[in-house]
């Protein structure tokens, strides 16, 4: 149906959205005065507009009574213009010609004044009428999906995606920023609540991503820029020089036993507490088994020396894969889809400083704690304090004590929010200590337990007979008293009002989860929200919680918010599918609000091309009455349709499609007179 | 009209992704702000033209808004830089036109600043308040 040389036609709905806008709008009064709109044929009230009834009425008069433009009044446009487009298009009207007026996010629920909440909501449907007259019909434009997808990080979000898409039989790149895939979850012990071993579940999944066909690992390796859209992303990964030959190695570790700096540097991977060499293997487990020289530490690549008689690890190398002149290596991907799993950082407690984390040896987080326990980890799963050097010495200790909520729920330190997994991951922490230390005295500082999810409560009380006492109070201060590893956490009963004086020699802090502390440079390349907690924003926090507001990019794990394993897991499945629907239908709808040039008006003097930040536009020859100028062309396929370019031509000649000047300037004029 | 019952009338462009975000959050959270101002919807803060401002106090309203994501943030990755430097023109120009310089206000709300928005409301709403009616551009209403 063709309507672009007809008078505009306009039918207006107004919804009562139940009584969240009828309460406060007077919506009767509403219908009435749209109905005497110029263009208006057609002005109706309903309760939900965007029920199927609701717009079946629609539909109806599209059908009956010639509608061309539909204007409705209800929600905002970012809730439902996707919902009443397709009413428009079912009904065989172009999809385009529809305007919506916010008058429930803008009027009902932001002013309490009856009165000055109509009068708002009449001019703002005023000025959506007024806009729709002069709106266009739009053709949306298909174009392939490249059958690929881009995954970054490779913890158990971004393996559990992958291996979904890969086993879907898409390929998949998995950029992984550290030497290892396995994330987080590989530095854990168990996992709470069913005390699964986490290396026993998660190392099978790790192999399969190194091994699967589909799926390119691109390990110690950094995403470094991303352009196109969605379906057509080209992307660079920086795969950092790890200074071993990656085909030759075959990870034996001769060389980390030769290094001149072997035990002398901490172990991020053991979280500071462990000693690793400059040439390292994070963890034994690590995939892929390969080592990697540490560029900020290696004697031979910081000072050009290393020892009388060169670098002792290219010595003890069998294969001779040492090789100090290897340089970065910049890939090109071509991807339709991207999944971002860049998962979390733990609290940093050094903004807590009351609770002495960073002066006192036996103060731990609950991620240092997971180390110490862990049978990977340096002391081989021992609860074991205070080791020298060379791994000897060292007590076992008898008072053990857990706090809660560190970093979270606290507005002193800027979280407000629940970190979700630390109530459990302590339970479960006080249950591996009543294991390996079953004489330990063990207690817990909380302000509530939250355990709220499937098996959790059961755990929780199944930790608490097993004989670790609760005690209901956030500590105040911890500080060492004398000589002896005794460390006091000064603390109130709030149960009893009492209080009291914890001593303990060992104090676990269980620190809450954060954004991580290099969060910029991904918000930085694919322009991500952030929600107020810092973490990644989702499309909605109720119906679109894996996709972004960009297109084809889709978010897993705790990078958007905290979260356990299960939740995680779910999470990357859920990315994983929304990614595969592109990838599987092959094609994808293009944005439709593009900018057009009109060609007569434009001077050719490229102010558009300049400010354009995607290079869509270039100046191409036109024959103008025989002579040969030049005039802006838009690219559509790389064009968002900011409108940058609008505001910056000097003749107007180039405007973006359903926010051209035309149609901008009566929203003015109706919105701008006072009354 | 006396200053107490003078209520301004100030038209707002909003960023799509940013700040039109951040009123929706506003209004979902139940944020109660003046209803002096009125939303028009653009992609981007670069989409608005100078002239719109001009455009807006010429058809009677006392006060005009522009606002985008935080510097950086822009969904279109520079919009809203322009948008700054246009701003800053085009306020100066107006001031020197004559124009109180507190009819025209620029702001960052993110998405999820749906109470900075409110201050962002009364803070300009106070400032046009201030200046009074806006009398100098009038011209007659066009009927579209």
């Amino acid at each position: 149906m063709d309507n672009l040389n007809r008078r505009p036609r306009i039918g207006v709905y107004i919804c009562h959205c139940g009584i969240n806008i009828g309460s406060v709008v007077d919506v009767p009064g509403l219908v009435e005065y749209a109905s005497r709109l110029p263009g208006v044929v057609v002005a109706r009230e309903y309760t939900y507009m965007c029920s199927d009834p609701g717009q079946n009425l629609v539909k109806e008069d599209i059908k009956n009574e010639g509608l061309n433009r539909v204007i409705v009044a209800s929600c905002s446009p970012r809730m439902h213009e996707p919902t009443f487009r397709k009413t428009l298009k079912e009904a065989g009207l172009n999809p385009y010609y529809l305007e919506m007026a916010n008058i429930r996010e803008q009027c009902s629920w932001v002013h309490p004044d009856k009165e000055q909440a109509t009068h708002k909501a009449r001019k703002l449907v005023e000025a959506a009428v007024v806009k729709a007259m002069l709106l266009e019909a739009l053709e949306e434009k298909e174009v392939d999906v490249i059958p690929a997808c881009l995954v970054i990080g490779a913890g158990i979000a971004g393996i559990q995606a992958s291996l979904d898409i890969a086993d879907a039989g898409f390929k998949v790149y998995l950029v992984e920023k550290t030497p290892s895939v396995g994330g987080r979850m590989a530095q854990l012990d168990k996992t709470f609540p069913t005390l699964d071993c986490s290396a026993c579940i998660l190392t099978p999944k790790m192999v399969d991503v190194a091994n699967h066909p589909n799926i390119e690992l691109m390990s110690y390796s950094q995403l470094e820029s991303i352009e196109g859209y969605v379906g057509n992303f080209k992307a660079t990964v920086r795969k950092k020089a790890r200074f071993v030959n990656f085909n030759t190695c075959t990870g034996c570790g001769v060389c980390a036993e030769n290094c001149r700096l072997a035990g002398r540097i901490p172990n991020e991977f053991d979280e500071n507490i462990g000693m690793r060499g400059a040439i390292y293997l994070p963890f034994p487990q690590a995939v892929p088994a390969k080592y990697t020289i540490d560029p900020e530490r290696c004697l031979q690549l910081t000072k050009g020396k290393c020892g009388k008689e060169g670098p002792a690890c290219a010595a003890a190398c069998g294969p001779g894969s040492i090789d100090f002149e290897q340089e970065d290596e910049l890939v090109e991907i071509e991807i339709g889809t991207v999944i971002v799993a860049t998962g979390y950082d733990v609290f940093d407690c050094t903004r807590k400083p009351e609770y002495g984390w960073e002066d006192i040896d036996n103060v731990m987080t609950g991620l240092e704690f997971e180390r110490l326990v862990s049978a990977s980890g340096p002391t081989g799963g021992h609860v074991i304090l205070g080791r020298d050097k060379k791994g000897e010495g060292g007590y076992e200790p008898k008072k053990v004590a857990f706090i809660h909520c560190v970093g979270s729920r606290d507005k002193s330190v800027g979280n407000e929010y629940c970190s979700r997994v630390c109530c459990m991951y302590l339970a479960k922490q006080a249950h591996l200590v009543r294991d390996k230390l079953p004489d330990a005295d063990i207690a817990v500082f909380y302000m509530d337990v939250r355990a709220f999810g499937k098996g959790f409560e059961e755990f929780y009380d199944r930790v608490r007979r097993e004989g670790v006492r609760y005690i209901r109070g956030n500590p105040s201060e911890i500080y060492r008293t004398g000589e002896d590893h005794t460390v006091v956490i000064k603390v109130e009963d709030t149960l009893t009002g009492t209080p009291m004086e914890y001593e303990a020699d060992l104090v676990v802090l269980g620190v809450g989860l954060e954004p991580r502390r290099d969060v910029r440079e991904i918000i930085d390349l694919f322009k991500l929200s952030q929600s107020t907690d810092g973490f990644f924003m989702e499309a909605h926090p109720k119906l679109r919680p894996v996709d972004t507001a960009s297109d084809g990019v889709y978010l897993a794990g705790c990078c958007q918010g905290p979260k356990d394993i299960p939740d995680t897991v779910a999470q990357a499945k859920g990315a994983a599918s929304s990614a595969l629907i592109l990838m599987a239908y092959g094609k994808v709808k293009v944005e439709a609000l593009v900018s057009v040039v009109s060609p007569d008006e434009c001077r050719g003097c490229g102010f558009c091309m300049e400010v354009c930040p995607f290079g869509a536009i270039e100046l191409v020859d036109q024959n103008r009455m025989g002579n040969i100028v030049q005039v802006a062309q838009v690219n559509e396929a790389l064009c968002k349709g900011c409108g940058s370019c609008a505001a910056a031509c000097l003749s107007g000649a180039i405007q973006p499609r359903s926010f051209k000047d035309e149609q901008i300037l009566p929203q003015i004029a109706v919105l701008g007179v006072r009354i | 009209m006396s200053a107490e019952e003078f209520e301004p009338n100030i038209v707002a462009f909003l960023c799509n992704w940013c700040s039109y975000a951040g009123a929706d959050l506003a209004g979902t959270s139940r944020t109660q702000y003046l209803p002096n101002v009125k939303i028009i919807r653009v992609m981007c803060s670069g989409r608005v033209n100078p002239l719109f401002l001009v455009n807006a106090l010429q058809q009677g309203a006392d006060g005009v808004l522009i606002s985008g994501c935080h510097p950086g943030d822009c969904h279109y990755m520079e919009g809203n830089y322009y948008a700054r430097r246009r701003y800053t023109l085009m306020h100066k120009l107006l001031e020197h036109v004559g124009v109180d310089p507190g009819r025209v206000n620029m702001s960052w709300v993110s998405a999820s600043e749906g109470a900075k928005f409110k201050d962002v409301v009364e803070d300009t709403v106070t400032k046009a308040k201030e200046a009074g009616p806006m009398e100098q551009f009038r011209r007659r209403r066009i009927n579209w």
